[in-house]
């Protein structure tokens, strides 16, 4: 039998919630018995998308930031959703090193990582309507079973 | 996040302690780059063995203190790496400008 469950949450855009939607993310992928190397992976993974939506989707400006999670037996789906200002050329933003905000001392690799540390990642973007990135992560742990 | 300094002859030794994301990465890099220019130093080692967290935002803060310590003609190096650090370390390719050494003397002794 196939084991499912779901979880949603959302907070406002503020930087302080970055690490709150990863602990969130991560108590319960938890259930998967996921290795710590997974937990990481996942972690940072949701950070990058989390952080991605509060600078770059809402700049200034405060909004909703949504996290959805969603298991099906050992596969972890995670959506991340803004209402903010979405994403010009999702091409070049997946690009390694590409930033819109160097001044920021942003370092380009927040999609890279995402690619690197998940199985599955697909962006979708309408410029001034939001961003949703949908990332999977196969867990390994139960595949033994 | 919490930093401790160190400074061993011209070399500042930051020991972070906690998480480095988005949200401390703008206070993180003001108070190293402060405390490289008020205590003179030329060289700088991140001892990362406590940092519990790091994502891309840390690449940036890692990258622009290089940037700085190169403009001073100095090294940078990282000791007590994890390998979960490990991992973000070598995807941004930061070891091809950054030393990785096992602990503190030994990265002393090649600055």
């Amino acid at each position: 039998m196939k084991y499912k469950n779901y979880m949603k949450i959302e907070f406002d855009s503020r930087s302080q919630n970055e690490a709150f939607a990863r602990v969130v993310v991560a108590a319960f992928a938890s259930q998967l018995d996921p290795t710590i190397e997974e937990i990481a992976d996942v972690k940072t993974a949701v950070s990058e998308a989390v952080t991605n939506a509060i600078i770059h989707g809402y700049e200034d400006s405060m909004g909703l930031v949504t996290v959805i999670c969603k298991i099906n037996d050992n596969k972890l789906e995670i959506i991340v959703e803004d209402s903010g200002q979405g994403i010009d050329d999702i091409k070049q933003a997946r690009e390694p090193l590409f930033t819109s905000k160097p001044e920021l001392e942003r370092s380009g690799m927040g999609f890279t990582v995402m690619e690197t540390f998940m199985d599955e990642i697909e962006v979708y973007s309408e410029p001034k309507k939001g961003t949703t990135i949908k990332m999977v992560k196969k867990f390994k742990s139960l595949n033994a079973e | 996040m919490q930093l401790q300094y160190e400074v061993v002859d011209n070399t500042l030794i930051v020991k972070f302690d906690g998480e480095l994301d988005h949200h401390v990465a703008k206070d993180i890099r003001t108070e190293i780059d402060e405390t490289i220019d008020r205590q003179r130093v030329k060289n700088l080692i991140f001892d990362l063995n406590n940092m519990s967290f790091m994502d891309s935002s840390g690449i940036g803060v890692i990258i622009g203190r290089y940037k700085h310590i190169n403009k001073l003609g100095g090294k940078v190096s990282v000791i007590h790496t994890t390998a979960k650090i490990d991992k973000i370390f070598t995807l941004a390719g930061l070891y091809n400008i950054i030393d990785k050494h096992k602990n503190k003397n030994e990265a002393l002794n090649c600055m």
